[in-house]
């Protein structure tokens, strides 16, 4: 006696219309090109002429690599370059140091803990311009409340914050970790939690003791999302800009001011919009190669789809 | 006290540290626009207990030009939220559920023009602007912010999509139902959480963004963030009037926040932990 076998089922299936799936990607695709590729060519474009505000872009005069050569020897774009590493260099080790020890030290789920992650992630949720506002108070010489605080608590002289170098890029790096730390705190404590716990109890067992399990086991785990949040944060220190326009506009002198802010500033405040599409083909190239160093490590989409 | 309660109070006492640490400065902004100018000029740190006034939000709601602001700012976010999402869900749900040519090149390249820095928007688009004699600001900021908006949407709801059984949508086409039947009235009503999610995200860059605003939006068109800004003059900083406007604000990206925390973790998280 044989059971009736049910008879394959044709799948008629999305692609069933050769065209549904371009269909369905087109519009999305075309805002993307005219949004995005766009201007990245036009930035491409406007740096072979040398056309500043007020005059008309067919009077601007081409001037082949004159830009970029300019580049290559202009101390300015070398010393924002420096600021944007050395700001990098302190945000960032900090940043993933206080993130990934606090992690550890709080992963233990506990009672309470979603009303703790929900007041963590206020800081990321702040407009930067915000953010920019409440610190430029908070670092104000003369009313600003980290001055009052210092004379009071430790007999520290009120300090011109904003308006010294050194101290102006202390601030600027002080604001972005406490914005940014609370980020990497959650996305490796969402990782660790997402452990398996029989490994961790094996090293137990193992006789681990504590930074042995950590650094030997626990850390080695989440690498990958520890590479990931690193060069996410990396590339968020060249796109970012608003934090530093409003507390500083860049300065003292160039101090604090970044290679994005750098660009803005010499298109709209010294005008030069054709030089500053030169620094921003310098920018995207960066950016770009930070992007394909993430897209080779993970790229969520690059899984086959599973119909 | 034994060991575990003494772990657990410690925790606690970390905790509520580090909270302290995250909301101060909020709180001080919000503390700040309930004071006069006299309270904030006197450079004395007072959180709590001080005379309050309405005095900073009297003076932006009625003498400023907040409503236009207002206005501008929602149409702008809204706009790029509900662009972003429609768009954004058609291509997604082709990325998750069909291998057409061209596939990883676009799963790719989405990816890629995340990254492109605001910045390097800033001159073509101005650019843009003064040749094409476009001047409708905000349309143009819509269609930049839902350019902008566009990847991470897709990734995300790319995400979302895998997570629903192919079976739903076969059992629907078998039925009888055609593809943009079978996206709207079988998916969509599943996808709710990751279009909130989505949504969020989106509408909080839009809200929140500066550097386009400020380049592309004139007297008419500003939005909030670029009205704040204005208070900052040559002559000085109104400092109660400008942290009224910053409360204001934060107000939508702080419900959000209240409301939808584990989404917004969710979210967050996806790029990192799930990759």
């Amino acid at each position: 006696m044989t059971a009736e076998l049910p008879a394959p089922v044709a799948k008629p299936r999305f692609e069933s219309g050769f065209l549904t799936p371009y269909a369905f990607i087109t519009p999305a695709l075309l805002v993307m090109l005219g949004g995005l590729l766009y201007p990245v060519i036009m930035a491409f474009y406007l740096s072979f002429y040398d056309w500043e505000i007020g005059r008309d872009l067919e009077d601007a005069p081409f001037v082949g690599m004159t830009n970029f050569a300019r580049m290559m020897t202009d101390p300015q774009v070398w010393e924002v370059l420096w600021v944007t590493i050395r700001f990098g260099f302190w945000t960032i080790t900090i940043e993933m140091t206080l993130g990934v020890a606090l992690a550890l030290l709080l992963e233990k789920p506990i009672r309470g803990a979603s009303v703790f992650r929900t007041i963590f992630i206020l800081p990321l949720m702040v407009s930067p311009v915000v953010v920019g506002l409440i610190w430029r108070y908070l670092f104000d010489a003369r009313i600003g409340w980290i001055n009052y605080y210092l004379g009071a608590w430790f007999g520290i002289e009120p300090q011109v914050w904003l308006g010294d170098a050194q101290l102006a890029f202390f601030a600027i790096v002080f604001t972005d970790i406490w914005q940014w730390t609370p980020f990497i705190f959650i996305i490796v404590i969402a990782g660790l939690q997402a452990l398996p716990s029989e490994v961790v109890e094996a090293s137990t067992i193992d006789g681990a003791n504590w930074y042995q399990q950590i650094f030997l086991v626990k850390l080695p785990m989440i690498k990958s999302i520890l590479v990931i949040a690193l060069l996410m944060r990396l590339i968020d220190v060249f796109r970012g800009m608003e934090v530093m326009l409003i507390m500083t506009g860049g300065g003292p002198g160039r101090s604090t001011e970044l290679l994005s802010l750098h660009i803005y500033n010499r298109a709209f405040e010294t005008q030069q919009l054709g030089y500053a599409s030169a620094i921003s083909v310098l920018l995207i190239a960066i950016v770009f190669g930070i992007s394909t160093l993430i897209l080779t490590m993970a790229n969520p989409m690059k899984s086959r789809a599973d119909v | 006290m034994n060991n575990d309660a003494f772990r657990q109070l410690w925790h606690y006492t970390a905790l509520i540290i580090l909270a302290a640490m995250a909301l101060a400065p909020i709180w001080v902004m919000i503390a700040t626009s309930f004071k006069d100018d006299i309270l904030v000029q006197d450079g004395t740190p007072l959180w709590f207990f001080f005379v309050p006034t309405l005095d900073n939000y009297e003076y932006i709601l009625t003498r400023g030009k907040f409503d236009r602001y207002l206005t501008n700012s929602i149409i702008v976010a809204c706009a790029s939220t509900i662009m972003t999402l429609l768009l954004g869900g058609f291509c997604a749900y082709a990325l998750a559920r069909t291998d057409f040519r061209g596939r990883n090149l676009m799963a790719n390249s989405t990816l890629m023009v995340r990254m492109v820095p605001p910045a390097v928007l800033a001159v073509p688009a101005f650019a843009f602007v003064m040749l094409s004699g476009v001047n409708n600001d905000l349309m143009v900021l819509t269609f930049l912010y839902t350019a902008l908006n566009l990847p991470f949407a897709i990734w995300l709801l790319f995400g979302f999509y895998k997570q629903i059984p192919v079976e739903l949508e076969e059992a629907a086409i078998v039925d009888g139902a055609s593809p943009l039947q079978v996206f709207f009235r079988v998916l969509l009503p599943l996808m709710k959480s990751g279009y909130a999610v989505a949504a969020i995200f989106t509408f909080r860059i839009a809200w929140n963004e500066f550097i386009l605003a400020l380049l592309l939006t004139g007297r008419k068109t500003r939005t909030l963030p670029v009205g704040a800004a204005g208070f900052i003059t040559d002559t000085g900083v109104e400092w109660g009037r400008i942290m009224a406007m910053g409360t204001l604000i934060v107000i939508p990206p702080l419900l959000f926040t209240f409301f939808a925390a584990r989404q917004i973790i969710a979210g967050m998280t996806a790029g990192a932990v799930k990759g």
